[in-house]
């Protein structure tokens, strides 16, 4: 029994009279202990599905199911009771202005109805484990992004739930914030156990925590499996959009693209060797480098190229070929890279 | 001019019109807090959303806010008299001055509450609070310095109010002004009273702001 399942889930919202599906007959299977990504473009509809998980937005059609409770079946005191065992962070923070950092840790279990006394040690204990025991009396206006949204995790880990929602958490954080929050979710996930469920616009943050993903394009669930097998294999466009396109906009060199692309992912095995030198020396012509990264993926190093290859196309298959007898995985690129 | 008895007047009519100003905004808020939160909890993104109870609670606040308070004074003379037993002095002005300042405070209150953050609302939803807990626990507390605020200037409002009574003999400083300086031409009385509900009025604002940016954590 999977942790969390999503079956058939669509979602109609009515606007001006007109009915819009945010999403459309979504199902999937999240296990214990995963940290699952879903990712996908503003206004794919991922917030609408993350936020069906704890039935702050009510399916149209369809069922959640969490640990075996379909959660339409549950009275609204239920639900409230349910929603203890499922933490939620979000893009902006969400915490109480006029609370300090320890009552906002406090909030949930003085809502759970714990004793002051006993909630004010758990707290503190949160507050030790995102590391800012220090900043318990400070309030959150003091505090720097990075610190609210550890403050947030703090939080939504006090009734000791489950599973957490991350709401587009690191959204608003700059790259550096962005890792050292990734790493404290990544921590808490081995540590404590928690089913972790990850909303992003950001293949980075996928590739960097994620076991799994699902990708959501225009409310349908269009490609799902393990993180790895995803960024090797996209199979959808909007993986491919998501992998490519979502760079930040330099102005695009025209003149590179026109020739035929390939990516090519190195993984361990491949990465020590002098494939590019190799491939030149033995066809003895250029190919260009458009582009080139390496990635930490699901744990493992990852490199990744865009290759421009010579005219030819006799020559270039024989280059492909050439390419994946040495242990890559290579395909067609036809976006544009920038 | 000024002799012992005048200005035992004036002090007594200080402390009649502090009774009325005090007296008339804890009733209008005991009356318009919950209509307040009435109307933030029923509209159309509120926590229990109900156009039917919104729209008869916003058409009694309006109604009641645009009758002219002078007008209110009169037309609620048999109702006061059926509450207090009379209809002047300055209890009998309490009456009007509730009805009056409650819809007026439950808008206050009402746009104090929709200011707070939907984000923070849905964080305690998330984390299992009833709707009791998001009013008493969420909305009041992070919207305590704008209703703060609110109190601050409608305890001023009821102030000059509680001034207009004294047409209708009403008591405090506002009867004093109207009975000396209006219909004894004693030029020098209105004054002095005038000047005290100037001064009276900047205690009530002073002290209002100096609290509610002592409690406000929001930025130092």
């Amino acid at each position: 029994m999977s942790e969390i399942e999503i079956r058939n889930l669509t979602k109609r919202f009515e606007v001006k009279g007109n009915s819009v599906t945010a999403l459309n007959n979504v199902s999937l299977n999240i296990e214990k202990g995963d940290i699952y990504g879903i990712i996908g473009m503003s206004g794919a509809g991922k917030s609408t599905l993350v936020r069906s998980i704890n039935f702050l937005e009510k399916p149209t059609e369809g069922t959640i199911i969490i640990d075996g409770t379909d959660l339409s079946s549950l009275s609204e005191k239920e639900l409230r009771e349910k929603r203890r065992g499922i933490g939620m962070i979000f893009q902006g923070f969400n915490l109480l202005e006029q609370k300090n950092v320890l009552d906002n840790v406090c909030f949930p279990l003085e809502i759970a109805g714990i004793k002051r006394r006993d909630a004010r040690v758990r707290a503190k204990e949160l507050l030790d484990t995102v590391g800012l025991a220090e900043k318990a009396k400070v309030y959150p206006s003091q505090l720097s992004g990075g610190q609210k949204q550890r403050v947030a995790i703090a939080r939504a880990l006090a009734t000791n739930p489950g599973i957490l929602l991350c709401d587009e958490a690191t959204s608003a954080l700059d790259p550096q914030t962005t890792e050292s929050i990734l790493s404290l979710l990544k921590e808490i996930n081995e540590k404590l156990e928690i089913t972790i469920v990850v909303i992003t616009h950001q293949m980075s943050v996928v590739t960097s925590i994620c076991k799994n993903v699902a990708i959501i394009d225009n409310g349908i669930l269009v490609e799902e499996g393990d993180v790895a097998s995803v960024f090797e294999h996209p199979g959808s466009d909007a993986a491919k959009e998501l992998l490519f396109g979502n760079r930040p906009v330099y102005s695009p060199v025209e003149h590179l693209n026109e020739a035929r692309k390939i990516r090519i992912i190195f993984n361990e095995n491949s990465a020590y060797e002098p494939v590019i030198a190799n491939l030149i020396l033995k066809y003895r012509t250029a190919v260009n480098i458009l582009k080139a990264d390496t990635r930490n993926v699901g744990g493992k190093a990852r490199g990744e190229m865009v290759l421009g290859l010579p005219d030819g196309e006799e020559l270039q298959n024989d280059m492909i070929e050439s390419l994946k007898k040495s242990g890559l995985s290579v395909m067609e690129v036809n976006e544009d890279v920038y | 001019m000024f002799t012992e008895k005048v200005i035992s007047m004036i002090l007594v009519g200080i402390k009649d019109t502090l009774y009325m100003t005090l007296v008339s905004t804890f009733f209008g808020y005991v009356l318009g807090l919950p209509l307040g939160i009435l109307l933030n909890v029923t509209r159309k993104d509120g926590l229990k959303p109900n156009r039917i109870i919104y729209g008869i609670g916003g058409f009694i606040c309006n109604i009641v806010r645009s009758i002219p308070f002078l007008i209110l004074l009169i037309l609620l003379i048999p109702f006061t008299r059926l509450v207090v037993g009379q209809s002047y002095g300055s209890t009998a002005t309490i009456v009007p001055l509730v009805i009056c300042a409650a819809p007026y405070i439950a808008r206050v209150v009402e746009s104090s509450l929709n200011e707070v953050d939907a984000g923070v609302i849905e964080a305690a939803k998330a984390m299992g609070a009833s709707n009791l807990q998001i009013i008493f626990k969420v909305l009041l507390v992070e919207a305590r310095v704008s209703l703060f605020t609110g109190a601050t200037i409608t305890t001023g409002l009821l102030l000059g109010y509680s001034a207009m009574s004294g047409t209708v003999g009403g008591g405090g400083l506002g009867d004093i002004a109207v009975r000396y300086g209006y219909y004894r031409w004693q030029t020098d009385i209105m004054i002095v009273t005038v000047i005290l509900l100037i001064i009276i009025f900047q205690i009530i604002q002073h002290f209002g702001t100096t609290l509610s940016r002592r409690i406000d954590h929001r930025k130092r």
